[in-house]
């Protein structure tokens, strides 16, 4: 016993740090340094220095940008649209996802593991391929459903109009992702104990009562962090209508707020100004992020 | 009483209807060859040697190129997420098992490194990776993805709780280095964890798309997600590469989709929903 105290005493000595440190260097490397530099250009700009052909140089002026940025009309639209888009992808996603999570969580429900399975499996689609598959089914001149709609002489549906592309769009999203909050649910479903279930069945509880009344409150905390990942996701979309936009002039370049920010850093080859609208939304996603984990402390005082 | 649930079975068959249907339309769309692709219902799959044909064009397509994207997307993911695996599970344990100086700092820092968005890394990192030269290299995308926060994460929360501190207790008693626990203790018994953090890894890089989209202007370093995506935007004036785009798009998610079901029985989801509990 001796010796286990002393080797204590001794301690690991830079053991930790030497396991930490790969990973410490690239963080520095590829978050704080780009972080800094980020924030440096947004305080930055290329102007012309001196009369008629001067030299374009790096100058400081201050937070010019952010008053660009926040003043921007494309952004405006494109944050308006984005919000269209996430009223309908967030609440669509996590409610698919709490139904059937709660679905497989009800004793004797057949196909258990295939439809689980099922529905996981888009989960591993990329979203580029994702936007391919359901931008083909979207197209006139490819789609099954347009197709069958015409056979059957009915009018068929516009997957690109004023209103439908915003559910065209959302729907890519949800496809995706539903699934995996699913299965992150119903794990913690999984992980409650049973006696809490047995108490309210001897009682006489339905199983529509015991996933109102019990399981839905127990899974707030799963359900509030899965939530926030969904908001980060909206405000981070991306892929989805990019790829759409090459089969649709319904998507422009500028569609939804990271489509703003790749167009005027690096079409518009205004990386200060695609810098300090970037800037901004890693804030607003840190808000949020934090807005949440208020709720989510709150929540748990109060039933503690 | 112990007759099936008849509406939660129909719910969730349906969910599962949703779920495969584009990926079963996939399969009929690239048994198409060119020309029945708009002029046959897409909604049941021809079999005029439509996929064969397919698969030979896209063999064809810049020489190759499809299967080069392929075997990108495969060094991207596998050679990254197998470099995420080493520095977190490393990281992690250091975290998890000793109580050092700047631990709270690190763990700080990884959590506000969570919240960061993708793209403002992307054009500081883009603009500093130009800068040293290693913009549109394979390192330009295998670097900024090696590190990841919520990796390190759930090695920490898995260490901590599969690692018990007698067990290293007993390794020092033996006189092995701290080195030699975290290799010939730590690693093995936290294999179910690292597993499903390489799967989460993998995933998360085969299917990006603006880390890549931003570092890389040459075609022959593309991974499958910017190749099937440049193969689109040149199809809106050239139709006949919808095809390719078909058929590329099925192949390339047969092996992820291997990956998922092969080791479904290894993924530890609980320690997800564990993370996400808090």
């Amino acid at each position: 016993m001796t010796t286990v105290s002393r080797r204590r005493r001794r301690g690991p000595g830079a053991a930790p740090y030497l396991m930490a440190l790969p990973a410490v260097v690239l963080f520095i490397a590829f978050f704080l340094i780009p972080i800094g530099y980020a924030i440096w250009l947004s305080l930055h700009a290329m102007r012309v220095r001196g009369k008629g052909f001067g030299v374009r140089t790096e100058v400081f002026v201050g937070m010019e940008n952010y008053v660009t940025a926040i003043t921007d009309s494309a952004m405006y639209e494109a944050l308006v649209r984005m919000l269209a888009y996430g009223v309908i992808m967030v609440p669509v996603t996590m409610g698919l996802a709490l139904s059937f999570a709660l679905m497989l969580d009800v004793p004797r429900v057949g196909l258990k593991g295939f439809t689980r399975i099922s529905i996981f499996l888009p989960y591993a689609v990329p979203g580029v391929i994702a936007s391919v598959l359901w931008g083909f089914t979207y197209l006139p001149a490819v789609s099954p459903i347009t197709r069958a709609f015409t056979e059957l002489g009915l009018p068929a549906p516009d997957f690109f109009g004023d209103v439908s592309i915003y559910f065209s769009i959302a729907n890519i999203a949800i496809w995706g992702s539903v699934g995996f909050n699913m299965v992150v649910l119903y794990t913690a479903l999984r992980a409650m104990p049973a006696e809490v279930y047995e108490a309210a069945k001897i009682d006489g509880a339905s199983e529509w009562q015991i996933a109102w009344r019990i399981k839905i409150p127990l899974l707030a905390p799963a359900l509030i962090m899965t939530s926030v990942f969904s908001l980060i996701g909206m405000l981070q979309v991306f892929s989805e209508p990019n790829t759409v936009k090459s089969v649709t002039n319904s998507i422009t370049p500028d569609w939804v707020p990271l489509m703003r920010i790749y167009q005027q850093a690096f079409i518009e080859n205004d990386v200060y100004l695609g810098s300090a609208t970037s800037v901004l939304l890693a804030l607003v996603t840190v808000l949020l992020s934090l807005a949440a984990l208020a709720v989510f402390r709150l929540r748990a005082r109060r039933s503690a | 009483m112990n007759r099936l649930k008849i509406v939660p079975t129909i719910v969730l068959v349906i969910g599962a209807l949703y779920s495969l249907a584009p990926i079963l339309w996939l399969v009929f769309a690239s048994t198409k060859g060119p020309g029945e692709l708009f002029t046959t219902f897409s909604g049941f799959p021809s079999f005029n040697g439509g996929f064969a044909e397919n698969v030979s064009q896209l063999n064809a397509y810049g020489g190759g190129r499809f299967w080069k994207w392929t075997l990108n997307s495969l060094i991207y993911a596998g050679g990254g997420a197998f470099l995420t695996v080493l520095v977190s599970a490393a990281c992690g344990f250091a975290m998890a098992k000793y109580r050092f100086h700047g631990r709270a700092v690190i763990l700080g820092s990884l959590l506000a490194g969570v919240l960061v968005p993708g793209i403002t890394l992307s054009i500081p990192q883009y603009l500093l990776l130009s800068s040293t030269g290693l913009v549109g290299t394979y390192w330009s995308v295998i670097l900024p993805s090696v590190i990841s926060p919520y990796s390190i994460y759930l090695c920490q929360v898995y260490a901590a709780a599969s690692i018990p501190d007698e067990m290293l207790e007993a390794g020092r008693v033996d006189g092995a280095s701290e080195f030699r626990m975290l290799w010939s203790i730590a690693f093995p018994v936290m294999m179910p964890g690292l597993v499903t953090v390489f799967l989460l890894q993998f995933i998360g890089i085969w299917n990006n798309f603006l880390l890549p989209y931003i570092m890389l202007a040459n075609d022959d370093r593309f991974p499958l997600t910017v190749g099937l995506y440049s193969l689109l935007n040149r199809g809106a004036s050239q139709p006949a590469l919808y095809t390719l785009v078909i058929t590329g798009a099925l192949i390339s998610i047969i092996p992820i989709f291997a990956l998922f079901l092969f080791l479904q029985r290894y993924w530890k989801l609980d320690l997800v929903a564990g993370g996400v509990k808090g």
